[in-house]
């Protein structure tokens, strides 16, 4: 449905600030490697500001959350009530498990103490008493590597007690999860590392800046978001805000995957490049013969965008735009004015082979699998919308299951305790709205047997 | 407390040592499970009163966590482990084709262990490395692009155990650069 | 709960109109003071808050602010401008706040709730035609009220474990639970049994107890009056009797000093079962499981029926008649009883004064379990105290009344319902000692007494009681006794009017109350009958206050000190 023309040579560059070791086959995740290319040196320029300085620094950086929502860190730490007199924590959110992102594997796996480092800056900015990493099981390895660079780290004085030979401690422990995506949800976290099922706390009143871990001030953050502050820190707020675009500061990784020719992670600043250029040229294109179909900019639980849409709108800064599906940038605010979002920046590319229907199917089963199950709304519907769509693939699709389907993700979106419900809404709703005819051509097609040669998708 | 579960020495340190580490006992929970699954290969009724008497909690504290993580498990799986990842990025790139010609090649479908206890199969979630998809861990192993052709050659190695001595496939974790230079 | 407990009355606004409610309750609570039903299944007043069920969705707005100065941001006709949130708001963890908006009734709203009850009734199995909770299910009631009226829903159900014991008393049935947790923040909460969770997740959650444990404490009952569905059951209810046909009365339990606040339901004149009322003073909404059992006294082998004379039965006007003729003129004691009402105190005290007689009570003791099973096993010693029947703490015996008759100071005895034999008198030492015994079941003194006097159990008939912490608290009668059987009330002022003659003392209650009210000297000066029967009263047990009391610090009682009257 789509093919454009990608001048190589005019293609934006990487700028690798966070990954500026991950592919250095001479560089490995071990402190000496670290310490040689000048690490922890940040550290101890924080250490000789004052916490609030460096809240500061992260305030006019402006850079905001990495983990999918994208809200401003340095406002996050804002809310955060000093005045309680409860122990402050810090956790890292390493759960990655977003379909179609795996960014922080590489921070962790290939240069943890970056991590820390930064983990540690922003524990002393806060005030924590203690910093948690939450990481996901299925990283058997990168636990383990983790708690070796931890120790590393304690050994050198950058983590723990006396850190730098100052009079603040913050011991830093590496907790595993053990398969659940909805511990990726900060107060699900939160319910998880207190031992309890990672049920999502309802907001009002359980904010964690107030009421989090064990009822104390928490701070939840990415782990790209945390790698950030460092290097906020090093270049100062300032600087940092230079880079990329105004409310859109310093680089992603978006993590490209789906039916490109390379698929991988790339480090580019922010609105450097569009969503085109990304696909068809760092990405090298779609597989030969094939063309766009539907793209997924931000993780599956982001809006779908289809490859001969239009988007037009005006920016929050008054411009005008009208822009095709490869004239999106790629920030924050890009994606938002074209109806969907970044998110975790994991792009999901779809070419023609893919039965839409089928892709919905295996959407709708991972959320319905994933729901904690502790409200109405998410619980059932998004069961209900696995059976439908699963039906629909079985040949027992009928013409007003879009309709019902559409229903159905209405009234879970809004009306659940977390964001969850939103992540299971919108990809139907937006797959209907957007592909509303392969849905009902599916009731059309009756039951036939899958042709062999087809992309199984459910 | 009484070593009932006739755990390691190693395990029961591990456990002495994870669990000061939080300021409630409680929270030591999921790291304590992971610890005595890791050794007894699933976390039974026993097991789970056990850990609760361990934590300061009721059984039920700890039999709801083990059902509710599809990592934990009742009984164990086979003596090698084979997770295909089915999520849309994986699939797009034939994760379907990999998990069925496991399924033939292993000779166990998925979710299920192999009579001999050999191999068991699971169609997991995003495993967080969809660029290189279709993933597959095996054991504690991250392999990545396992499809078609691939795949087939993939399962035969796996059978014959020379899955980790093979050139063609190496894990994610052995890609990593191993020594500072 | 996350509400407080503010007496301050603030203005909100509920659906356009300006009312008043105490600051700081939810909005459940708020709209429910005036007429609004918002429905809700998982939030429980006397619970912490959950905000699962996701029923109770209303939308809610504040009075905008500007961000700069704080000033109120003003219509252009000087009202406050409203800044609604963009998505519905569950009612039960909103705290109303002055100047709060809310509706309950918009259309907004109605899509909300029809659209959670779609979801809820999903999995739900077709059970209402053999499911107890019928009649009074809360899925029945709202599906009705704010339903959308027709399914959607093709495919089919999930299968979880049916009609599974889950403890000796309570019987579960996982596919009908609508996952609300109330269950289980009761058991963690209230009754301090964690001992029920949820295993699986999604909408294959499934509440259990671990294998091998059960829900066994002794409060494991209110877990079935607070399922809003019928997941949770009452295995000795179970298939008995459709809820509708029951008559609901108010009682108080008399299982213990606790006095919890009852609902008796019957039919036709017999009891089915007994269920916790609500009193935020006494009990909040539970009572004891042991208590629930007590009506089936009702229907014991061992009842009194029959007037009797040495054994034989005999027309109730000879019964009484030689009774009279036993006690006139004697040294008279009485066995009181502190199961008695205050009502039969009242008149017990009566006689007493007539007569001269000696006053004797023994009380029964237990172990306090801290909730409401308090250690003083009877419903009313207090109401003996306060009517001045006695002015000491009882024992759990009668040594007195031994020594009492081996000194030759009561040569007659009354008994109310106490059994002599087994508090330490002998049977040698009555033996010249004439006995009446009035009571409603027989034991080993009814059968050695010279007259019996059959009467009414509490259900049978009207009265109050006085619980531990002084508040007295009347209950109704809810099923007929048996035929020719009076009241305790009706057998003391015949045996007042046999002994010392004139005119018998009235025993409709209003006058009764009025009798009772009339010293002023007393603690129950100046209460009406009228409403004693609206409220449950607060007494100054202050009198008290150097007595031993046996009762332990619990629900809604900070220990052995008798409250004042505020």
């Amino acid at each position: 449905m789509l093919e454009i023309d990608v001048d190589i040579k005019e293609l934006p560059k990487e700028r690798r600030i966070i990954l500026q070791h991950a592919d250095d086959p001479n560089y490995s995740n071990r402190i000496s490697c670290y310490l040689r290319e000048g690490g922890y040196d940040i550290l101890k320029k924080a250490f000789a500001m004052k916490p609030e300085e460096v809240g500061e620094e992260v305030l006019k950086s402006g850079v905001r959350g990495r983990g999918g929502a994208g809200f401003p860190a340095g406002m996050k730490w804002k809310f955060l009530d000093r005045k309680s007199g409860k122990p402050i924590y810090l956790i890292c959110n390493a759960d990655e498990s977003e379909p179609g992102t795996f960014k922080d594997r590489q921070i962790m796996y290939k240069d943890p103490h970056q991590l820390i480092e930064g983990m540690m800056i922003a524990a002393y900015a806060i005030g924590a008493k203690q910093a948690f990493i939450y990481i996901r099981a299925e990283f058997f390895e990168g636990a383990r590597i983790l708690d070796r660079a931890i120790s590393e780290a304690k050994e050198h004085g950058f983590c723990g007690d006396n850190i730098l030979g100052s009079d603040y401690s913050c011991d830093l422990v590496v907790h595993r999860g053990a398969g659940a995506y909805i511990c990726g949800e900060e107060t699900g976290l939160i319910e998880s590392l207190e031992g309890k099922r990672p049920n999502p706390r309802i907001k009002p009143p359980y904010f964690p800046a107030v009421l989090g871990l064990y009822q104390c001030p928490t701070i939840v953050n990415n782990v790209e978001t945390l790698c950030n502050v460092k290097h906020i820190v090093d270049m100062g707020g300032e600087e940092f805000a230079k880079i990329g675009k105004p409310n859109n500061t310093g680089t992603r990784i978006w993590c490209v995957s789906g039916q490109v020719r390379k698929p991988g992670y790339y480090e580019f600043e922010c609105g450097a490049l569009t969503l085109g250029e990304m696909i068809f040229g760092v990405c090298g294109g779609l597989l030969p013969g094939r063309s766009l179909k539907a793209v997924i900019p931000g993780g599956s639980s982001a809006k779908v965008l289809r490859a001969d849409e239009r988007f037009k709108g005006t920016l929050k800064d008054g411009t005008e735009f009208d822009w095709g599906l490869e004239d999106i940038p790629l920030d924050f605010d890009g994606p938002m004015a074209a109806g969907t979002m970044s998110g975790s920046g994991g792009i999901i590319v779809m070419d023609d082979t893919v039965d839409i229907v089928e892709a919905m199917a295996n959407i709708n089963a991972f959320y319905a699998h994933e729901s904690c199950g502790q409200c109405t709304p998410c619980r059932e519907g998004s069961l209900w919308m696995r059976k439908i769509t699963k039906r629909m693939c079985s040949g027992g699709a009928r013409e007003e299951d879009a309709d019902l389907l559409l229903s159905v993700a209405n009234q879970i979106e809004g009306r659940t305790i977390c964001a969850f419900g939103e992540a299971a809404a919108w990809p139907t709703q937006s797959f209907i709205a957007k592909f509303r005819d392969d849905f009902v051509n599916k009731a059309k097609a009756g039951d036939q047997p899958r042709d062999e040669k087809s992309l199984q998708l459910i | 407390m009484e070593n009932r579960l006739n755990l390691s020495e190693q395990t029961l340190s591990k456990i002495d040592q994870v669990v000061p580490k939080y300021p409630e006992k409680r929270s030591a929970a999921l790291m304590v499970i992971h610890l005595v699954q890791n050794e007894l290969g699933a976390v039974d009724d026993p097991a789970c009163e056990w850990i609760a008497e361990r934590l300061d909690l009721t059984p039920i504290n700890v039999k709801e966590l083990i059902t509710f993580y599809p990592m934990l498990r009742e009984k164990p799986w086979g003596k090698r482990h084979v997770r295909v990842c089915r999520t849309l990025p994986c699939a797009l790139r034939g994760s379907y084709g990999t998990c069925r010609t496991l399924e033939q090649k292993l000779g166990v479908k998925e979710g299920h262990v192999r009579e001999d206890g050999e191999f068991s199969l699971e169609f997991m979630e995003c495993l967080a490395d969809c660029g290189q998809g279709p993933v597959v861990i095996v054991d504690e192993q991250t392999y990545e692009n396992i499809a078609g052709e691939s795949a087939e050659k993939f399962a035969d190695l796996l059978l014959k155990g020379k899955l980790e001595s093979s050139e063609e496939f190496v894990s994610y974790e052995d890609g990593l650069v191993q020594e500072p230079k | 709960m996350i509400s407080s407990n503010d007496q301050e009355l603030i203005t909100i606004n509920l659906n356009g109109q300006d009312v008043q409610v105490p600051n700081g309750i939810n909005a459940i609570e708020a709209a429910a003071i005036h007429g609004k039903e918002i429905p809700h299944y998982c939030y429980h007043s006397h619970l912490s808050v959950a905000g699962n069920c996701r029923m109770c969705l209303i939308e809610m707005g504040t009075p905008m602010r500007d961000r700069a100065s704080g000033d109120p941001i003003l219509e252009e006709d000087g009202s406050a401008k409203i800044g609604w949130v963009p998505k519905p708001v569950i009612g039960c963890a909103t705290n109303v706040s002055p100047g709060m908006h809310l509706r309950t009734e918009s259309e907004k709203v109605k899509g909300c709730q029809e659209g959670i009850m779609e979801f809820l009734l999903v999995n739900h199995p077709l059970d209402c035609p053999i499911c107890d909770q019928a009649g009074e299910c809360r899925l029945q009631e709202f599906a009705t009220d704010y339903g959308r009226g027709y399914s959607r829903y093709i495919e089919r159900k999930n299968v979880k474990p049916k009609r599974t014991r889950l403890g000796p008393r309570v019987t579960l049935d996982d596919e009908r639970c609508i996952l609300c947790s109330r269950c289980i923040r009761f058991s963690q909460e209230v009754a301090k049994d964690d001992v029920l969770g949820f295993v699986d997740r999604g909408s294959f959650s499934t509440l259990t107890c671990f294998p091998g444990k059960e829900l066994a404490n002794n409060y494991s009952l209110n877990t079935v009056d607070i399922c809003p569905v019928g997941a949770l059951t009452s295995t000795d209810f179970r298939f008995k009797m459709r809820v509708w046909f029951l008559k609901e009365t108010s009682g108080i339990c008399t299982e213990s000093s606790a006095g919890c606040n009852i609902t008796i339901s019957s039919r036709e004149g017999v009891i089915h079962r007994i269920t916790p009322r609500r009193n935020d003073l006494v009990n909040d909404s539970w009572m004891t499981d042991s208590g629930r059992t007590l009506y089936k006294a009702v229907k014991f082998d061992n009842r009194l029926l029959q007037f009797s004379i040495n054994g034989e039965s005999s027309p109730s006007a000879n019964a009484l008649e030689q009774a009279g003729e036993l006690l006139k003129g004697r040294k008279l004691g009485v066995v009181a009883s502190a199961r008695s009402t205050v009502e039969e105190h009242f008149l017990i005290k009566q006689l007493v004064d007539a007569t001269q007689a000696k006053v004797f009570l023994r009380g029964h003791f237990g172990e306090d379990d801290g909730i409401l099973l308090s250690a003083d096993r009877t419903p009313n010693l207090r109401g003996a105290l306060a009517t001045q029947l006695t002015s000491q703490y009882p024992a759990d015996h009668l040594n007195d009344l031994t020594q009492a008759i081996e000194r030759g100071d009561v040569d007659a005895l009354l008994v109310c319902s106490e059994d002599l034999l087994d508090s330490g008198v002998s049977a040698e030492l009555l033996e010249n000692v004439p006995v009446v015994y009035l009571g409603t079941h027989a034991n080993p003194t009814s059968k050695i007494a010279e007259v019996a006097l059959p009467s009414l159990t509490v259900f049978e008939k009207s009265g109050s009681l006085i619980n531990r912490s002084f508040i007295l608290q009347s209950f109704k009668q809810a099923v007929p006794g048996p035929a020719g059987v009076l009241s305790d009330a009706q057998l003391i002022a015949e045996l007042h009017h046999r002994i010392v003659g004139g005119e018998k003392p009235s025993t409709v209650p209003a006058e009764l109350w009025d009798a009772i009210s009339a010293n002023s000297e007393s603690v129950f000066s100046g209460i009406s009958h009228r409403e004693l029967q609206k409220n449950c009263i607060q007494l100054d047990g202050s009198s008290w206050a150097g007595l031993p009391f046996v009762e332990q610090a619990a629900l809604h009682f900070e220990g052995t000190n008798p409250k004042v009257t505020a």
